[in-house]
């Protein structure tokens, strides 16, 4: 056990936990924070992706000791009445099927749009293409990032 | 547990204005409702009762009896009760229902749920206006037939008096419900047929949407379940003294599926179980493997089978054809490998147990846990929350055994959680099967006999070996019956070869190998009669117009028999109405690499569905089959070795990817028959269209899956 703290969402947390936990289960099951989902703790699927200083982390495989300090925005906190450009232009082309990878869907395509305001079809495939979906939303997510971005959502 | 606490809030809210036209299990607790009908009265199946609460404040609350696992279905059946009931469609909430008989089957699956609800759910709907329209007549002193509703008001037509539901709902609720309210023309639908957005997306972007593994419990502990890697394996003795002294450790316990620790923490308890010690007994299936199998059916296959259709004589047609082609195909096992991996939250008590869980079938879960503890049926509570994906998965029990024993051994509320690589070896697989097909040509390149074998493990016989006692399952041979086309003679047979590896619903099921396999062939006899391969299925369709009007649009709308983009290529394939009862045909555009890579650009796809309640549904239902139905063509396969899944995890067990998504048009061909399903009919064409889409650009005929040149 250590005392940690990160900011989560903007706000600062202190946390007596095993730096070796994934942070994906500090934020689910310490911080109850149920947003970021598991999907195959490898950091395989991309279900987990928050955001860590900005860049995209997979939480399932990130040990909380490794982000000591840093700041975490997870889709919680993205904005509290859902109007984060990404958020409404996936509300716009309807995205979600079952939903369960959108968190981590809209999380990397957060990120992708800070990075690259403007991404590319090839952008949105190199940085969207380990982030699984089984229900096929894909060509949706792919407008809805063009919209995003249209919308300055990089800013 | 954050899905029935914000349900609770709302049921509070609404309590606090007041609940008029009260209904649903509220009226069920308060009385009314049990004078009117009792809980075996068949009537309560499309009484307003169950489905509709409307309260003073003009809310309508819909209760949705299926469970949302991605199809769409909390807007689609509320949008047709709000439909007869000429609800305002803002005013609608939409609320899951308990496991409860009272509902008919809440099972989800089949691709059954607006088909199988869409009269009760008009006649509920439809009832409730009914009962609304002649309060307001009361109140007016007016004939109802001067009265007319519209957007959660009844009007009074020669006077324009209004009044709104709400203050309405108590005393219609006093009103005998009408048995056989009259039903809309559908050309009066306002609501059904609209795009109208789907309710559960705002919370699905939010990080809100509580699915199974999102429940929350006072007390509550999280467990890891060790299962015996090999088929049918049990525990001979465990050693757990090193996981009891892991951190957050709280107890370890026998289950009829293997040890169950639980701790305070999912990862504490995954940690744990990892520091388990156990020996297994492996059992008969220790030493099988894919091979064996494979040899299995390829044996049987020479077997006589018990046949499933037969029309004229094959064999006498066959030996008179001027040419003969035959061919065997064969697929895999397949994983479902929804996204949010399996779980259920179950809390025991002495007189009680409530469960939350992403199920597919609630009521399944209800006697599963009753049966379990001994409690009555009613003393068992069941949540469904939203579906992390469910493809058929989610219709199984297992997960809820684990959770409802666990928590009884350990006398407190548990989550049990299983990891991806649970998940996959765990699952009960899409089977296997072999097809063995034949086909005689005329002189004149149309086929005079066709015969095709299903090789395959049936599910029906595997969960209830005694009802197939003649060897024949006509679930097994789904979509190799009844096929489209007019040929004079036909035999279709089945040999049932049943193997140790669990097996279940997959999405679309066995169609979803018996269409790969009679499209392909389709597509050789074709080539054969040096046909066209949409002309030679098109001039055998003239005894089914419908299906026929299906493939046409398809290949109208993909530009077939215009040249394809330079390097492109076209295949199409035809998925008969099965069990969804709904036609489609698709035609998949492809490219092929230097290395043999298999890129599909383009899918178009027809589908005759009736009435589309909601189309942006259909479209997205079309998006999801195809995906689905790629993954199986592309990428899939589960292999047996040393009687276990070699397959893990996503590296072994790929998935589409956002960059091998095609460009998909749906084309719904308009309707006014009642709706049948989507959920399914997606995904059968979509291999065999991109098989013969590749034999367009190779000249080579894959007739194993996943498809590899």
């Amino acid at each position: 056990m250590a005392s940690l703290s990160l900011t989560v969402n903007g706000e600062k947390k202190t946390l007596d936990v095993d730096p070796d936990t994934p942070l994906l289960w500090v934020l689910r099951d310490h911080l109850e924070m149920t947003g970021t989902k598991f999907g195959c703790g490898r950091g395989l699927c991309g279900s987990c992706v928050v955001l860590s200083d900005d860049a995209p982390i997979r939480s399932c495989i990130t040990p909380v000791g490794l982000v000591n300090g840093k700041s975490i925005l997870t889709i919680e906190g993205l904005s509290s009445t859902r109007d984060h450009p990404v958020q409404k232009a996936w509300i716009s082309e309807e995205v979600p099927q079952c939903g369960y990878c959108q968190s981590g869907q809209i999380m990397s395509a957060v990120a992708l749009l800070k990075r690259v305001p403007h991404p590319t079809d090839a952008e949105i495939n190199q940085a969207m293409g380990d982030v699984l979906c089984r229900c096929g939303t894909y060509q949706r997510i792919r407008r809805a990032i063009h919209q995003a971005a249209e919308a300055g959502g990089g800013q | 547990m954050t899905l029935p606490m914000t349900r609770r809030g709302f049921i509070v809210i609404t309590a606090g204005v007041g609940t008029g036209l009260v209904l649903g299990a509220y009226a069920y607790r308060t009385g009314w409702l049990k004078r009117l009908f009792s809980k075996s009265d068949p009537a309560a199946d499309f009484s307003p009762a169950t489905w509709i609460r409307i309260g003073k404040d003009g809310s309508v609350t819909i209760t949705v009896a299926k469970s949302e696992m991605g199809q769409g279905i909390r807007t689609a059946l509320p949008m047709i009760v709000a439909e007869e009931l000429d609800a305002d469609w803002a005013s609608v909430r939409v609320e899951q229902a308990l496991a409860d008989v009272k509902y008919g089957s809440m099972s989800t699956g089949g691709s059954t749920s607006v088909r199988t609800s869409w009269e009760k759910l008009r006649k509920a709907g439809a009832a409730a206006r009914a009962m609304l329209l002649t309060a307001a007549a009361q109140r007016w002193n007016v004939p109802p037939s001067e009265c007319r509703t519209e957007y959660g008001t009844v009007v009074h037509s020669p006077t324009g008096r209004i009044l709104q539901y709400g203050e309405l709902a108590e005393e219609a609720a006093s009103f005998p419900v009408p048995q056989n309210p009259p039903l809309k023309n559908p050309a009066e639908f306002r609501i059904i047929g609209r795009r109208i957005p789907r309710t559960d997306t705002p919370d699905k972007v939010d990080g809100h949407a509580a699915f199974g593994i999102d429940s929350r419990v006072e007390g509550m502990f999280f467990a890891s379940v060790a299962r015996c890697p090999v088929f049918g394996g049990t525990v001979a003795s465990y050693d757990d003294s090193k996981a009891r002294t892991m951190p957050g450790v709280y107890r370890i316990v026998q289950i009829d599926r293997g040890i169950a620790v639980a701790a305070k923490t999912t990862w504490q308890s995954f940690e744990a179980r990892d520091a388990l010690t156990v020996k297994w007994n492996d059992g008969p299936s220790a030493s099988l493997t894919s091979r064996d199998i494979s040899t299995m059916l390829a044996t049987f296959a020479t077997k006589e089978g018990a046949v499933a259709e037969t029309r004229g004589d094959v064999e006498h047609a066959l030996s008179g054809a001027a040419k003969r082609l035959s061919a065997t195909f064969e697929v895999p096992f397949l994983a479902h490998a929804t996204m949010e991996p399996m779980n259920c939250t179950a809390h025991v008590r002495k007189d009680s147990c409530e469960i939350w869980v992403p199920t597919q079938n609630a009521q399944a879960v209800q006697r599963t846990a009753a049966a379990l503890t001994g409690l009555p049926l009613e003393q068992v509570i069941v949540h469904t929350t939203l579906l992390g994906g469910g493809f058929g998965r989610r219709s199984e029990t297992d997960f809820v055994e684990e959770a409802v024993q666990t928590s009884r051994a350990i006398g407190a509320p548990v989550q049990v959680v299983w990891t991806r690589e649970d998940d996959l070896q765990h699952d009960f697989y899409r089977p296997v099967s072999l097809h063995k097909l034949s086909a005689g040509l005329d002189a004149g390149g149309r086929p005079v006999a066709f015969t095709h074998r299903v090789v395959a493990p049936s599910i029906g016989a595997q969960n209830a070996p005694d009802r197939y006692t003649n060897g024949l399952d006509r679930g097994s041979v789904e979509g190799a019956t009844e096929m489209p086309y007019d040929i004079p003679n036909v035999l279709i047979d089945y040999v049932m070869a049943q193997t140790p590896v669990p097996i279940g619903y997959w999405r679309s099921v066995f169609p979803s190998q018996t269409v790969f396999a009679l499209e392909s062939f389709i597509d050789e006899l074709a080539h054969a009669a040096g046909a066209d391969a949409f002309e030679f299925r098109r001039s055998m369709m003239d005894s089914s117009p419908k299906m026929k009007r299906v493939l046409e649009l398809a290949a109208d709308k993909a530009g077939w028999g215009t040249p394809p983009p330079r390097g492109k290529f076209r295949g199409i394939a035809f998925s008969p109405p099965a069990f969804f009862h709904t036609p489609v045909a698709q035609v998949a555009e492809v490219s092929v690499g230097r290395d043999g890579a298999i890129r599909v650009h383009r899918v178009v796809s027809a589908i005759d569905c009736g009435i589309a309640v909601n189309p942006t549904g259909v479209e997205a239902q079309m998006e999801s089959g195809i995906a689905y139905g790629m993954t199986a063509a592309l990428k899939g396969k589960i292999t047996i070795d040393r009687g276990r899944v070699v397959q893990s995890n996503f590296d072994d067990y790929p998935l589409l990817t956002i960059g091998e998504m095609p460009a998909i048009e749906t084309h719904i061909v308009p309707s006014t028959d009642p709706p049948t399903g989507t959920g399914e009919p997606g995904l059968p064409a979509v291999a065999p269209a991109i098989a013969n889409a590749v034999f367009a650009a190779t000249g080579k005929r894959l007739r194993t899956l996943p498809l590899s040149l």
